[in-house]
């Protein structure tokens, strides 16, 4: 079934599906710090004693988780624009690109997934570490940052990876607003060669590739974390 | 914010918009459904595998967990709609592209399906893993046999257990829906642009979109928490959360 | 023929070695208590008995049946053995009764009505006849241990199995167990019995097994074993667990 594949395709293909990954890459790592970053600050607003604070946390965080990635990109597609306008003044403003509009829809996104993924991280931490630090004389945000920070992120970092390689695979979703990157690229050479069997399989192929051991590093991270009892 | 331009009849189709939001509502609903009979019976039994010592079940069941989890969504689509009628025998590929019905929805039902067959199969093999071995030993020590101890104690438990996760799975799975529309499902996301783009109203609609998802996900909590309730053990502290 | 008779049983994990040629019997009728220090084996000793743990070395004949044999049937003989675990194992989304009723009708084939009747008449045994509708998370450890002894019997059992049936029990709940467990041996039912409780082997036991890394290090009778044990590991075992 494989006799009429064209293998020269993907060959001739490589230097735009490389410039795609890195688009790729390059997203993911800017929305997965991004996103720690805030999630970090929505979860410790949820666990703000202050109702001021937590329920307009809770609330972003919970509307973003019950919305589909699709629709955040579409919306930030959408708004960024009119926000840059807005902000600049200049009703003729260009806006600022499909990537940055994307870069902002993943980093809010993953946000509030990260939030919830910290919030608990720093639930694990027990009650009696903050009020050691209390005794201790540290201020709030003292012990925030000294005592519970380091062990709950200590304790995170697996899961937190883990999420990394989801929004890996999450990124290929910026396809719906023709962004090019690693799937757009093999999107749009299968579509100019009449290919599609070829590189969506070979697009597959990679992804499994590097997610499976990507995984896997994690996985031996995290016994190296948490010694199997 | 004005929604008057959803009773104006629409572009074509002789319906009005608020008919074209209806069936996009209707299409994640079906969509979203059908591939979760596939990912909860398929996950269901790949965790069960997953759970066993034995090389011949666990092996094949591992490696459909780790093939389906670590290719994105998208690209599974793709490869449904775009590659699987080219891959199979002449005969049926024929049927797929000409004869098959509705091909679109059901290589949309059968990718989300077999994609969330993984997750399921990861969430049901911990709850079954939970469970103290203990459990497992009294339940043999009376005398009966593995598929009994499965039927009579492993699964009643490990279902029990997993409640929370397999919601927030199912909850996934209607977001998840709207990659349907990268192969022209014309579910709820993909009309709610498609109006944007006639009226201009994107605003407006996206947020009528966003609210959809809101009120499926709050349906979905709430009948998960009435089940949880329901099959509640008196007494006992669940491993789960 | 003994019920129980171990021959030069070995076990390891890996290339740790957890049981050492361990060879005894136990006789019809016999009660057997089996002490030792923690990780010395003596949970993975009585396990054997029943097939929940594998053993790579030697022989175990069960009621004239070869236990490591591939062809021996191990739910048929399973269900003739009674076990009573550390941490109870009731199922717990089933009932009292449920619990008891399960194996019976599944496994002896009872029908529902003749399994409640029995399950019954066990629960007033133990005590527990207004629990039968409970869950086991809403009874206490001790209840629940007893609830535990009355599934196994429920069974007609030819012999039991404790694995340290009193460990995790508070010490108020303690004697409720084992005021069972006198019973049964007073009865004249085979026990093998991993305990520390000193004061139910001085009073029913008619031999004593002590395990000390793996192997038996002493086989001797109550007698012998409280008067004067031969091993000097023994000895300090009692010391430390008889003065406190």
């Amino acid at each position: 079934m494989f006799s009429n594949f064209d293998f020269d395709v993907i060959q001739r293909a490589l230097p735009y599906l490389w410039q795609g990954m890195m688009t790729t890459l390059w997203l993911t790592l800017l929305a997965m710090v991004g996103g720690i970053v805030l999630g970090t600050l929505l979860a410790l607003m949820r666990l703000s004693s202050i109702k001021a604070i937590s329920v307009p946390a809770g609330l972003y965080v919970n509307l973003l988780r019950a919305t589909p990635l699709i629709l955040v990109i579409f919306w930030f597609y959408f708004l960024v624009p009119i926000a840059v306008k807005h902000i600049s003044g200049d009703s003729y403003a260009q806006g600022i690109g499909p990537f940055y509009s994307a870069l902002i829809a993943f980093t809010l996104f993953e946000a509030a997934y990260y939030c919830e993924i910290i919030r608990a991280g720093i639930q694990s931490v027990p009650a009696g570490q903050v009020n050691a630090g209390y005794a201790l004389g540290l201020s709030y945000p003292q012990a925030t940052r000294l005592v519970v920070l380091p062990q709950a992120f200590r304790n995170m970092v697996p899961i937190l990876l883990t999420q990394g390689i989801i929004l890996f695979q999450d990124t290929s979703l910026v396809y719906v607003v023709g962004l090019t990157d690693f799937m757009g690229a093999a999107s749009k050479v299968a579509q100019r060669d009449g290919r599609l069997v070829e590189m969506y399989l070979f697009a597959a192929v990679i992804y499994f590739i590097l997610c499976f051991l990507a995984s896997y590093t994690v996985k031996r991270l995290q016994l190296r974390i948490t010694p199997p009892r | 914010m004005d929604f008057g331009f959803l009773t104006q009849p629409a572009f074509s189709g002789g319906g009005t918009y608020l008919d074209w939001v209806v069936s996009g509502v209707k299409w994640t609903l079906l969509v979203s459904l059908c591939a979760w009979v596939i990912a909860f019976t398929l996950g269901s039994v790949l965790g069960v595998m997953r759970t066993t010592k034995l090389a011949w079940l666990n092996g094949p069941a591992t490696i459909y967990v780790e093939l389906f989890r670590n290719v994105p969504l998208l690209v599974q689509m793709f490869i449904w709609y775009f590659v699987v009628p080219e891959i199979v025998p002449k005969a049926l590929g024929g049927w797929m592209k000409q004869g098959m019905p509705m091909p679109e929805f059901w290589s949309a039902v059968l990718a989300l399906g077999f994609y969330t067959a993984s997750r399921v199969a990861e969430q049901v093999r911990s709850g079954i893993q939970s469970i103290p071995t203990g459990q497992t030993h009294a339940a043999l020590a009376t005398g009966l046999t593995m598929p009994q101890v499965y039927r009579h104690l492993l699964l009643p438990m490990g279902y029990r257990i997993v409640i929370p996760p397999l919601t927030s799975e199912f909850l996934t799975i209607f977001k998840n829906s709207s990659v349907a529309l990268t192969i022209g499902v014309l579910e709820l996301t993909a009309q709610a642009r498609t109006i944007s783009e006639y009226t201009f109203r994107t605003f407006e609609i996206f947020t009528l979109a966003t609210v959809v998802y809101v009120l499926i996900t709050m349906a979905v909590v709430v009948v998960m928490q009435l089940l949880e309730r329901r099959v509640r053990v008196p007494g006992y502290i669940g491993t789960g959360k | 023929m003994a019920m129980i008779e171990f021959k030069n049983v070995s076990k390891w994990y890996g290339s740790f070695q957890v049981l050492k040629d361990c060879t005894t019997q136990v006789e019809k009728g016999e009660v057997i208590v089996v002490c030792g220090p923690s990780g010395s084996g003596k949970s993975t000793l009585i396990k054997c008995v029943n097939g929940l743990e594998p053993f790579q070395g030697g022989s175990l004949i069960v009621n004239d049946q070869s236990v490591g044999d591939k062809a021996t049937n191990l739910p048929q003989l399973r269900a003739k053995i009674g076990m009573v675990f550390q941490n109870f194992e009731l199922f717990p989304h089933m009932n009292v009764t449920a619990n008891l009723n399960l194996a019976q009708v599944k496994v002896l084939g009872r029908s529902v009505e003749e399994a409640t009747v029995k399950s019954q008449a066990l629960l007033k045994r133990v005590g527990l006849t207004d629990h039968a509708q409970k869950f086991p998370g809403q009874l206490s450890g001790g209840q629940q241990q007893r609830v535990a002894i009355a599934r196994a019997l429920a069974m007609d059992p030819i012999a039991m199995l404790f694995d340290e049936p009193t460990s995790a029990l508070d010490p108020e709940m303690i004697n409720e167990v084992l005021d069972v467990m006198v019973e049964l041996a007073q009865e004249g039912m085979t026990m093998m019995c991993v305990t520390h409780e000193m004061g139910f082997a001085r009073k029913v036991a008619h031999r004593v097994i002590f395990m000390d890394r793996g192997e038996i290090v002493e086989d001797a009778t109550k007698d012998e074993f409280f008067g004067t044990p031969r091993s000097e590991r023994a000895q300090q075992f009692l010391s430390k667990i008889l003065h406190h």
